[in-house]
Protein backbone atom coordinates (compact mmCIF):
# COMPACT_ATOMS: atom_id res chain seq x y z
CA UNK A 1 0.00 0.00 0.00
CA UNK A 2 2.67 2.34 1.02
CA UNK A 3 6.10 2.06 -0.95
CA UNK A 4 9.09 4.33 0.38
CA UNK A 5 12.19 3.69 -1.46
CA UNK A 6 15.03 5.24 -1.10
CA UNK A 7 14.05 8.39 0.38
CA UNK A 8 16.41 11.37 0.94
CA UNK A 9 15.51 14.05 2.48
CA UNK A 10 16.96 17.09 4.96
CA UNK A 11 17.33 20.82 6.02
CA UNK A 12 18.87 23.07 3.79
CA UNK A 13 22.22 21.80 3.07
CA UNK A 14 21.58 19.24 6.57
CA UNK A 15 21.20 15.95 5.27
CA UNK A 16 18.63 13.77 7.71
CA UNK A 17 17.45 10.75 5.63
CA UNK A 18 19.99 8.68 3.15
CA UNK A 19 18.10 6.32 1.37
CA UNK A 20 14.90 4.84 3.43
CA UNK A 21 12.96 1.90 2.05
CA UNK A 22 10.34 0.43 3.64
CA UNK A 23 7.25 -0.24 3.05
CA UNK A 24 3.69 -0.77 5.15
CA UNK A 25 0.63 -3.14 4.04
CA UNK A 26 -3.10 -2.58 4.42
CA UNK A 27 -4.36 -3.38 7.87
CA UNK A 28 -0.63 -3.56 9.52
CA UNK A 29 0.39 -1.82 12.65
CA UNK A 30 4.36 -0.59 12.07
CA UNK A 31 6.53 1.21 14.82
CA UNK A 32 9.38 3.15 13.58
CA UNK A 33 11.70 3.48 16.10
CA UNK A 34 15.17 5.23 16.90
CA UNK A 35 16.97 7.44 18.63
CA UNK A 36 16.55 11.73 18.19
CA UNK A 37 17.45 13.09 15.49
CA UNK A 38 17.67 9.67 13.62
CA UNK A 39 14.86 11.30 11.44
CA UNK A 40 11.52 9.73 11.93
CA UNK A 41 10.12 12.77 12.24
CA UNK A 42 11.27 14.15 8.55
CA UNK A 43 10.37 10.51 7.01
CA UNK A 44 6.82 11.05 8.51
CA UNK A 45 6.43 14.85 7.16
CA UNK A 46 7.96 13.35 3.89
CA UNK A 47 5.02 10.88 3.58
CA UNK A 48 2.86 13.69 4.61
CA UNK A 49 3.92 16.63 2.22
CA UNK A 50 5.49 18.39 4.67
CA UNK A 51 8.74 18.26 3.72
CA UNK A 52 10.08 17.64 0.15
CA UNK A 53 12.05 14.56 -0.50
CA UNK A 54 15.22 15.14 -1.73
CA UNK A 55 15.31 11.97 -4.00
CA UNK A 56 13.60 8.45 -3.76
CA UNK A 57 10.05 7.51 -4.74
CA UNK A 58 7.00 7.44 -1.84
CA UNK A 59 4.14 5.21 -3.49
CA UNK A 60 1.46 5.49 -2.24
CA UNK A 61 -1.14 2.74 -4.56
CA UNK A 62 1.27 2.86 -7.18
CA UNK A 63 0.90 6.90 -7.52
CA UNK A 64 4.30 8.97 -6.45
CA UNK A 65 2.94 10.98 -3.47
CA UNK A 66 6.07 13.22 -3.93
CA UNK A 67 4.37 15.23 -7.05
CA UNK A 68 1.32 16.38 -4.82
CA UNK A 69 0.30 19.15 -2.24
CA UNK A 70 0.07 18.22 1.65
CA UNK A 71 -3.71 18.87 1.46
CA UNK A 72 -4.30 16.31 -1.50
CA UNK A 73 -2.26 13.49 0.30
CA UNK A 74 -4.75 13.58 2.91
CA UNK A 75 -7.33 13.72 -0.15
CA UNK A 76 -5.82 10.05 -0.81
CA UNK A 77 -6.40 8.86 2.37
CA UNK A 78 -3.33 9.60 4.39
CA UNK A 79 -3.56 11.06 7.56
CA UNK A 80 -0.34 12.32 9.90
CA UNK A 81 -0.64 13.45 13.61
CA UNK A 82 1.80 15.55 14.11
CA UNK A 83 4.76 15.91 16.32
CA UNK A 84 2.94 18.02 19.48
CA UNK A 85 -0.64 17.59 18.68
CA UNK A 86 -0.64 21.18 16.67
CA UNK A 87 -4.32 21.53 17.44
CA UNK A 88 -6.37 24.82 16.97
CA UNK A 89 -6.36 26.10 20.24
CA UNK A 90 -8.28 28.91 19.98
CA UNK A 91 -11.38 26.54 18.11
CA UNK A 92 -13.40 23.96 20.08
CA UNK A 93 -12.70 20.46 19.93
CA UNK A 94 -15.61 19.83 18.00
CA UNK A 95 -14.83 22.84 14.90
CA UNK A 96 -11.24 21.12 15.59
CA UNK A 97 -12.64 17.60 14.80
CA UNK A 98 -15.12 19.16 11.79
CA UNK A 99 -12.10 20.50 10.57
CA UNK A 100 -10.34 17.11 10.05
CA UNK A 101 -12.98 16.27 7.99
CA UNK A 102 -12.42 19.21 4.98
CA UNK A 103 -11.10 17.18 2.26
CA UNK A 104 -13.75 16.62 0.18
CA UNK A 105 -13.78 13.10 -0.50
CA UNK A 106 -15.00 13.27 3.48
CA UNK A 107 -16.91 16.64 4.36
CA UNK A 108 -20.16 15.17 3.17
CA UNK A 109 -19.92 12.21 6.39
CA UNK A 110 -18.75 14.61 8.70
CA UNK A 111 -21.32 14.21 10.97
CA UNK A 112 -21.01 9.95 10.68
CA UNK A 113 -17.01 10.41 10.94
CA UNK A 114 -17.59 13.29 14.10
CA UNK A 115 -20.07 10.06 15.69
CA UNK A 116 -17.40 7.27 15.56
CA UNK A 117 -14.94 9.79 16.88
CA UNK A 118 -16.86 10.49 20.02
CA UNK A 119 -17.39 7.14 20.33
CA UNK A 120 -13.97 6.12 20.33
CA UNK A 121 -13.31 8.90 22.97
CA UNK A 122 -16.93 9.56 24.93
CA UNK A 123 -14.75 12.26 26.90
CA UNK A 124 -14.37 14.30 23.88
CA UNK A 125 -18.16 14.50 23.38
CA UNK A 126 -18.24 15.16 26.61
CA UNK A 127 -16.79 18.10 26.15
CA UNK A 128 -17.24 19.01 22.51
CA UNK A 129 -18.33 22.86 23.27
CA UNK A 130 -14.52 23.08 24.94
CA UNK A 131 -11.95 25.33 23.73
CA UNK A 132 -9.10 22.89 23.20
CA UNK A 133 -6.81 24.28 25.32
CA UNK A 134 -8.94 24.07 28.37
CA UNK A 135 -8.47 20.19 28.35
CA UNK A 136 -5.50 18.03 29.51
CA UNK A 137 -2.62 16.87 27.35
CA UNK A 138 -4.03 13.57 27.38
CA UNK A 139 -7.67 14.71 25.90
CA UNK A 140 -5.64 17.06 23.36
CA UNK A 141 -3.99 14.40 22.00
CA UNK A 142 -7.02 12.51 21.65
CA UNK A 143 -8.53 15.41 19.87
CA UNK A 144 -5.31 15.35 17.42
CA UNK A 145 -6.01 11.72 17.15
CA UNK A 146 -9.57 12.28 16.29
CA UNK A 147 -9.55 15.05 14.28
CA UNK A 148 -7.07 12.78 11.87
CA UNK A 149 -9.11 9.79 11.75
CA UNK A 150 -11.98 12.76 10.73
CA UNK A 151 -10.15 12.49 7.42
CA UNK A 152 -11.18 8.73 7.10
CA UNK A 153 -7.73 7.17 6.55
CA UNK A 154 -6.87 4.37 5.46
CA UNK A 155 -3.04 5.25 7.17
CA UNK A 156 -2.81 6.80 9.62
CA UNK A 157 0.18 8.05 10.84
CA UNK A 158 1.21 9.58 14.48
CA UNK A 159 4.66 11.16 15.50
CA UNK A 160 5.40 10.48 19.49
CA UNK A 161 1.76 10.59 20.20
CA UNK A 162 2.41 9.53 23.60
CA UNK A 163 4.87 12.48 24.41
CA UNK A 164 4.40 14.33 28.23
CA UNK A 165 1.56 11.71 29.02
CA UNK A 166 1.16 9.63 32.23
CA UNK A 167 1.43 5.86 31.59
CA UNK A 168 -2.12 5.30 31.72
CA UNK A 169 -2.78 7.83 29.43
CA UNK A 170 -0.24 6.30 27.04
CA UNK A 171 -2.35 2.37 27.14
CA UNK A 172 -5.46 4.68 26.24
CA UNK A 173 -4.25 5.58 23.49
CA UNK A 174 -2.43 2.23 22.24
CA UNK A 175 -5.86 0.95 23.35
CA UNK A 176 -7.61 3.76 20.84
CA UNK A 177 -4.93 2.74 17.68
CA UNK A 178 -5.22 -1.10 18.60
CA UNK A 179 -9.26 -0.17 18.15
CA UNK A 180 -8.88 1.68 15.06
CA UNK A 181 -6.37 -0.46 13.35
CA UNK A 182 -9.46 -3.39 14.32
CA UNK A 183 -11.43 -1.66 11.40
CA UNK A 184 -8.95 -1.80 8.97
CA UNK A 185 -6.95 1.30 9.17
CA UNK A 186 -3.25 0.89 8.77
CA UNK A 187 -1.29 2.26 11.27
CA UNK A 188 2.59 4.13 11.12
CA UNK A 189 3.49 4.29 14.74
CA UNK A 190 6.88 6.64 15.50
CA UNK A 191 7.59 5.90 19.34
CA UNK A 192 10.13 7.24 21.98
CA UNK A 193 7.92 4.23 24.13
CA UNK A 194 9.98 1.81 22.67
CA UNK A 195 7.66 -0.94 24.90
CA UNK A 196 4.80 0.71 24.34
CA UNK A 197 5.26 0.67 20.69
CA UNK A 198 6.38 -2.79 20.31
CA UNK A 199 3.24 -3.92 22.46
CA UNK A 200 0.74 -3.11 19.37
CA UNK A 201 2.77 -3.45 16.70
CA UNK A 202 2.73 -5.61 14.01
CA UNK A 203 6.16 -5.29 12.69
CA UNK A 204 8.87 -2.36 13.17
CA UNK A 205 11.90 -0.46 12.01
CA UNK A 206 14.99 0.68 13.34
CA UNK A 207 16.03 4.06 12.01
CA UNK A 208 19.81 5.43 13.02
CA UNK A 209 20.99 7.76 11.36
CA UNK A 210 19.09 8.53 8.40
CA UNK A 211 19.29 4.78 7.72
CA UNK A 212 17.05 1.67 8.24
CA UNK A 213 19.35 -0.38 10.27
CA UNK A 214 16.96 -3.08 11.41
CA UNK A 215 13.28 -4.86 10.80
CA UNK A 216 11.15 -7.42 12.42
CA UNK A 217 7.97 -8.70 14.48
CA UNK A 218 7.40 -6.97 17.11
CA UNK A 219 8.18 -9.63 19.62
CA UNK A 220 11.35 -10.30 17.56
CA UNK A 221 12.77 -6.78 18.00
CA UNK A 222 11.85 -6.63 21.42
CA UNK A 223 14.32 -9.77 22.03
CA UNK A 224 16.85 -8.55 19.77
CA UNK A 225 19.98 -7.28 21.79
CA UNK A 226 20.58 -4.39 20.01
CA UNK A 227 17.01 -2.91 20.60
CA UNK A 228 17.23 -3.90 24.08
CA UNK A 229 20.75 -2.26 24.99
CA UNK A 230 19.66 1.63 22.89
CA UNK A 231 16.54 1.48 23.33
CA UNK A 232 15.55 -0.46 26.74
CA UNK A 233 18.37 0.64 28.82
CA UNK A 234 20.53 -1.65 30.36
CA UNK A 235 18.41 -2.52 33.51
CA UNK A 236 16.48 -4.15 30.52
CA UNK A 237 19.43 -6.07 29.62
CA UNK A 238 20.89 -7.50 32.85
CA UNK A 239 17.07 -9.06 33.43
CA UNK A 240 17.13 -9.97 29.60
CA UNK A 241 20.23 -11.70 29.66
CA UNK B 1 -16.45 71.05 28.38
CA UNK B 2 -19.34 69.93 25.82
CA UNK B 3 -16.43 71.36 23.04
CA UNK B 4 -14.09 68.51 24.75
CA UNK B 5 -17.33 65.80 24.81
CA UNK B 6 -18.15 67.11 20.87
CA UNK B 7 -14.70 66.25 20.28
CA UNK B 8 -14.32 63.21 21.71
CA UNK B 9 -17.52 61.87 19.71
CA UNK B 10 -15.84 62.95 16.48
CA UNK B 11 -12.94 61.29 17.26
CA UNK B 12 -15.61 57.89 18.27
CA UNK B 13 -17.28 57.86 14.78
CA UNK B 14 -13.82 58.39 12.97
CA UNK B 15 -12.67 55.47 15.32
CA UNK B 16 -14.99 52.69 13.36
CA UNK B 17 -13.40 53.52 10.10
CA UNK B 18 -10.47 53.37 11.64
CA UNK B 19 -11.35 50.06 13.06
CA UNK B 20 -12.70 48.86 9.32
CA UNK B 21 -9.45 49.61 7.67
CA UNK B 22 -7.65 47.89 9.73
CA UNK B 23 -9.47 44.79 9.93
CA UNK B 24 -8.94 44.05 6.80
CA UNK B 25 -5.21 44.51 6.80
CA UNK B 26 -5.19 42.41 10.22
CA UNK B 27 -7.09 39.39 8.25
CA UNK B 28 -4.19 39.52 5.40
CA UNK B 29 -1.68 39.78 8.27
CA UNK B 30 -3.00 37.04 10.56
CA UNK B 31 -3.43 34.66 7.69
CA UNK B 32 -0.61 35.53 5.14
CA UNK B 33 1.78 36.84 7.33
CA UNK B 34 2.34 39.48 4.83
CA UNK B 35 1.95 43.21 5.51
CA UNK B 36 0.00 45.08 2.46
CA UNK B 37 1.15 48.04 2.68
CA UNK B 38 -0.53 49.46 0.19
CA UNK B 39 -3.74 48.87 1.66
CA UNK B 40 -3.98 52.43 2.60
CA UNK B 41 -4.35 52.86 -1.36
CA UNK B 42 -6.54 50.24 -1.84
CA UNK B 43 -9.26 52.29 0.49
CA UNK B 44 -8.10 54.92 -2.00
CA UNK B 45 -9.03 52.94 -4.94
CA UNK B 46 -12.52 51.96 -2.86
CA UNK B 47 -13.44 55.92 -2.21
CA UNK B 48 -12.66 56.10 -5.88
CA UNK B 49 -15.19 53.89 -6.94
CA UNK B 50 -17.89 55.63 -4.69
CA UNK B 51 -17.04 58.75 -5.68
CA UNK B 52 -17.67 58.28 -9.45
CA UNK B 53 -20.22 55.73 -9.27
CA UNK B 54 -22.30 59.15 -7.91
CA UNK B 55 -20.28 61.22 -9.84
CA UNK B 56 -21.39 59.63 -13.46
CA UNK B 57 -24.67 57.40 -12.78
CA UNK B 58 -25.91 59.21 -9.44
CA UNK B 59 -24.97 56.55 -7.44
CA UNK B 60 -26.04 56.97 -3.27
CA UNK B 61 -22.69 56.51 -2.29
CA UNK B 62 -24.12 54.08 0.51
CA UNK B 63 -25.90 52.11 -1.88
CA UNK B 64 -22.22 51.91 -4.04
CA UNK B 65 -20.84 49.66 -1.47
CA UNK B 66 -23.20 46.54 -3.05
CA UNK B 67 -21.02 47.20 -6.05
CA UNK B 68 -17.68 48.52 -4.54
CA UNK B 69 -17.55 45.18 -2.00
CA UNK B 70 -17.79 42.96 -5.11
CA UNK B 71 -15.39 44.75 -6.79
CA UNK B 72 -12.71 45.05 -4.34
CA UNK B 73 -13.50 41.44 -3.99
CA UNK B 74 -12.15 40.65 -7.26
CA UNK B 75 -9.39 43.46 -7.18
CA UNK B 76 -8.08 41.77 -4.43
CA UNK B 77 -8.29 38.33 -6.02
CA UNK B 78 -6.64 39.85 -9.38
CA UNK B 79 -3.31 41.55 -7.12
CA UNK B 80 -3.26 37.97 -5.38
CA UNK B 81 -3.05 35.74 -8.63
CA UNK B 82 -0.43 38.77 -10.31
CA UNK B 83 1.39 39.79 -7.05
CA UNK B 84 1.11 38.67 -3.55
CA UNK B 85 0.66 34.80 -4.28
CA UNK B 86 4.36 34.60 -5.14
CA UNK B 87 5.58 36.01 -1.68
CA UNK B 88 3.58 33.05 0.20
CA UNK B 89 5.71 30.52 -1.16
CA UNK B 90 8.68 32.44 0.38
CA UNK B 91 9.72 30.85 2.95
CA UNK B 92 7.87 32.41 6.13
CA UNK B 93 10.71 34.43 7.47
CA UNK B 94 11.49 36.49 4.38
CA UNK B 95 7.79 36.98 3.62
CA UNK B 96 7.17 40.18 5.60
CA UNK B 97 10.83 41.99 3.68
CA UNK B 98 9.26 40.79 0.13
CA UNK B 99 5.56 41.99 1.00
CA UNK B 100 7.30 45.19 1.59
CA UNK B 101 8.85 45.68 -1.55
CA UNK B 102 5.59 44.35 -3.27
CA UNK B 103 3.51 46.63 -1.30
CA UNK B 104 5.39 49.76 -1.74
CA UNK B 105 5.85 49.17 -5.79
CA UNK B 106 2.10 48.74 -5.83
CA UNK B 107 1.08 52.01 -3.38
CA UNK B 108 3.44 53.97 -5.36
CA UNK B 109 1.65 52.74 -8.89
CA UNK B 110 -1.48 53.25 -7.16
CA UNK B 111 -0.81 56.81 -6.39
CA UNK B 112 1.07 58.17 -9.24
CA UNK B 113 -2.01 56.14 -11.25
CA UNK B 114 -5.06 57.92 -9.21
CA UNK B 115 -3.20 61.22 -9.77
CA UNK B 116 -2.88 60.86 -13.76
CA UNK B 117 -6.49 59.63 -14.30
CA UNK B 118 -8.61 61.57 -11.90
CA UNK B 119 -6.16 64.54 -10.92
CA UNK B 120 -4.58 65.19 -7.21
CA UNK B 121 -7.39 67.14 -6.29
CA UNK B 122 -9.65 66.12 -3.39
CA UNK B 123 -13.42 65.15 -3.61
CA UNK B 124 -15.86 64.23 -1.57
CA UNK B 125 -19.68 62.80 -2.12
CA UNK B 126 -22.36 66.09 -2.01
CA UNK B 127 -25.98 64.26 -0.85
CA UNK B 128 -29.10 65.63 0.10
CA UNK B 129 -28.46 64.09 3.61
CA UNK B 130 -25.27 65.38 4.11
CA UNK B 131 -25.54 68.26 6.78
CA UNK B 132 -28.31 66.32 8.91
CA UNK B 133 -27.76 66.22 12.51
CA UNK B 134 -28.81 64.71 15.57
CA UNK B 135 -29.17 66.65 18.68
CA UNK B 136 -28.29 65.04 22.01
CA UNK B 137 -28.39 67.64 24.46
CA UNK B 138 -25.90 69.83 23.63
CA UNK B 139 -23.89 67.41 21.38
CA UNK B 140 -24.09 67.71 17.12
CA UNK B 141 -23.76 64.14 15.90
CA UNK B 142 -23.55 64.11 12.23
CA UNK B 143 -25.74 61.42 11.05
CA UNK B 144 -23.47 60.39 7.63
CA UNK B 145 -20.44 60.22 10.17
CA UNK B 146 -23.06 58.22 12.46
CA UNK B 147 -24.13 56.07 9.65
CA UNK B 148 -20.36 55.01 8.40
CA UNK B 149 -19.99 53.74 12.64
CA UNK B 150 -23.03 51.89 12.48
CA UNK B 151 -21.70 50.34 9.01
CA UNK B 152 -18.28 49.68 10.16
CA UNK B 153 -19.68 47.50 12.66
CA UNK B 154 -22.86 45.82 10.69
CA UNK B 155 -19.40 44.83 8.08
CA UNK B 156 -17.17 43.63 11.04
CA UNK B 157 -20.08 41.50 12.54
CA UNK B 158 -21.02 39.95 8.88
CA UNK B 159 -16.57 39.42 8.64
CA UNK B 160 -17.07 38.02 12.35
CA UNK B 161 -19.84 35.52 11.25
CA UNK B 162 -18.49 34.45 7.83
CA UNK B 163 -14.97 33.43 9.54
CA UNK B 164 -16.83 31.16 12.44
CA UNK B 165 -19.80 29.77 10.29
CA UNK B 166 -18.59 29.39 6.63
CA UNK B 167 -16.72 26.03 5.87
CA UNK B 168 -14.22 28.34 4.17
CA UNK B 169 -13.91 30.97 7.04
CA UNK B 170 -13.33 27.87 9.67
CA UNK B 171 -10.29 27.41 7.23
CA UNK B 172 -8.73 30.98 6.62
CA UNK B 173 -8.75 30.73 11.02
CA UNK B 174 -6.99 26.96 10.97
CA UNK B 175 -4.64 28.88 8.47
CA UNK B 176 -3.82 31.71 10.65
CA UNK B 177 -3.31 29.70 13.50
CA UNK B 178 -1.12 27.02 12.11
CA UNK B 179 -0.63 26.85 8.52
CA UNK B 180 0.76 23.23 8.40
CA UNK B 181 -1.98 21.46 10.75
CA UNK B 182 -4.13 23.61 8.33
CA UNK B 183 -2.37 21.57 5.62
CA UNK B 184 -2.63 17.92 7.19
CA UNK B 185 -6.44 18.56 7.47
CA UNK B 186 -6.47 18.84 4.44
CA UNK B 187 -7.05 22.43 3.58
CA UNK B 188 -5.95 23.96 0.73
CA UNK B 189 -4.19 26.83 2.30
CA UNK B 190 -3.43 28.70 -1.02
CA UNK B 191 -6.53 29.29 -1.78
CA UNK B 192 -7.41 30.06 2.03
CA UNK B 193 -4.51 32.88 1.36
CA UNK B 194 -6.31 34.30 -1.75
CA UNK B 195 -9.64 34.51 0.11
CA UNK B 196 -8.41 36.32 3.16
CA UNK B 197 -6.84 38.87 0.64
CA UNK B 198 -9.67 39.19 -1.26
CA UNK B 199 -11.76 39.44 1.80
CA UNK B 200 -9.05 42.18 3.19
CA UNK B 201 -9.15 43.81 -0.11
CA UNK B 202 -12.98 43.74 -0.06
CA UNK B 203 -13.14 45.77 3.26
CA UNK B 204 -10.55 48.52 2.20
CA UNK B 205 -13.00 48.96 -0.61
CA UNK B 206 -15.66 49.12 1.66
CA UNK B 207 -13.84 51.55 4.32
CA UNK B 208 -12.63 53.46 0.81
CA UNK B 209 -16.27 53.74 0.52
CA UNK B 210 -17.39 54.99 3.82
CA UNK B 211 -14.21 57.22 4.20
CA UNK B 212 -15.46 59.24 1.39
CA UNK B 213 -18.68 59.63 1.93
CA UNK B 214 -18.14 61.35 5.59
CA UNK B 215 -15.15 63.12 4.63
CA UNK B 216 -13.08 62.84 1.19
CA UNK B 217 -10.89 61.23 -0.87
CA UNK B 218 -7.36 62.11 -2.88
CA UNK B 219 -4.67 59.84 -4.56
CA UNK B 220 -2.60 60.94 -1.76
CA UNK B 221 -4.74 59.90 1.18
CA UNK B 222 -3.34 55.76 0.92
CA UNK B 223 -0.24 56.78 3.39
CA UNK B 224 -2.51 57.83 6.12
CA UNK B 225 -4.73 55.05 6.19
CA UNK B 226 -1.99 52.57 5.65
CA UNK B 227 -0.59 54.15 9.37
CA UNK B 228 -3.38 54.84 10.84
CA UNK B 229 -4.36 50.85 10.14
CA UNK B 230 -1.33 49.40 11.00
CA UNK B 231 -1.43 51.68 14.44
CA UNK B 232 -4.49 49.61 15.19
CA UNK B 233 -3.26 46.53 14.55
CA UNK B 234 -0.37 46.61 16.55
CA UNK B 235 -2.99 47.91 18.94
CA UNK B 236 -5.28 45.57 19.31
CA UNK B 237 -3.37 42.93 18.14
CA UNK B 238 -3.90 39.40 15.94
CA UNK B 239 -6.68 36.90 16.14
CA UNK B 240 -9.82 38.97 16.75
CA UNK B 241 -12.03 41.35 14.19
CA UNK B 242 -13.80 42.68 17.13
CA UNK B 243 -11.31 43.37 18.83
CA UNK B 244 -9.62 45.74 16.27
CA UNK B 245 -12.78 47.39 15.63
CA UNK B 246 -12.71 48.46 19.60
CA UNK B 247 -9.00 49.38 18.81
CA UNK B 248 -9.89 51.78 15.80
CA UNK B 249 -12.59 53.53 18.23
CA UNK B 250 -9.83 53.59 21.07
CA UNK B 251 -7.25 55.29 18.43
CA UNK B 252 -10.02 57.68 17.03
CA UNK B 253 -10.98 59.05 20.69
CA UNK B 254 -7.46 58.86 21.84
CA UNK B 255 -6.43 61.22 18.74
CA UNK B 256 -9.56 63.36 19.57
CA UNK B 257 -8.71 63.52 22.98
CA UNK B 258 -4.98 64.23 22.28
CA UNK B 259 -5.95 67.22 19.62
CA UNK B 260 -7.94 68.59 22.33
CA UNK B 261 -5.69 68.79 25.16
CA UNK B 262 -2.51 70.06 23.11
CA UNK B 263 -3.64 71.66 19.79
CA UNK B 264 -4.87 70.32 16.72
CA UNK B 265 -0.95 69.27 14.89
CA UNK B 266 -0.79 66.54 18.46
CA UNK B 267 -3.55 64.37 16.65
CA UNK B 268 -1.53 62.36 14.40
CA UNK B 269 1.16 61.85 17.24
CA UNK B 270 -0.69 59.93 19.89
CA UNK B 271 -1.06 56.74 17.51
CA UNK B 272 2.79 56.79 16.93
CA UNK B 273 2.67 56.88 20.95
CA UNK B 274 0.29 54.27 21.22
CA UNK B 275 2.56 52.44 18.46
CA UNK B 276 5.65 52.46 20.55
CA UNK B 277 4.17 51.95 23.80
CA UNK B 278 2.01 49.05 22.65
CA UNK B 279 5.17 47.15 21.49
CA UNK B 280 7.13 48.33 24.50
CA UNK B 281 4.54 46.69 27.40
CA UNK B 282 2.42 44.44 25.18
CA UNK B 283 3.99 43.22 22.07
CA UNK B 284 0.83 40.89 21.13
CA UNK B 285 -1.46 44.02 21.65
CA UNK B 286 -4.75 44.54 23.83
CA UNK B 287 -6.82 41.70 22.49
CA UNK B 288 -4.16 39.47 20.71
CA UNK B 289 -3.75 35.96 21.20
Amino acid sequence: MLEISGLESGYGDVRVLSGVTLSIAPGEIVALLGPNGAGKSTLLNCVAGLVRPWGGAIRWDGDDLRALDAHLIVERGVALVPEGRRLFGGMTVQENLELGAFAPRVWGGRRAALERVYALFPVLAERRRTAVQALSGGQQQMVAVGRALMARPRLLMLDEPSLGLAPRLVAAILEALAAINREGVAVFLVEQNVPAALSVAHRGYLLEGGRIVGEGSGAALMADAHVRRAYLGPLAVRHGE
Amino acid sequence: MTVLAQQLLLGLLIGGLYGLAAAGLSLIFGVMRVLNVAHGELIMLGGYGAFWLSALLGVDPFASLVIVIPASLLLGAVLYWGLFGFVVRAHEETRVKNSLLIGFGLALALHALAVRLWTADERSIPTSYGGAVLSLGDLAIPLVRLATLVLALLLIVALQLLLSRWRWGKAIRATAEDWQAALLTGIDIRRAYLLAFALGTALAGAAGTLVTVAYSVSPSIGLEWTLKALIVVVLAGLGSMMGTFVGGLVLGVAEAASAATFGGPYREIVGLVIFVVVLAVRPRGLFGR
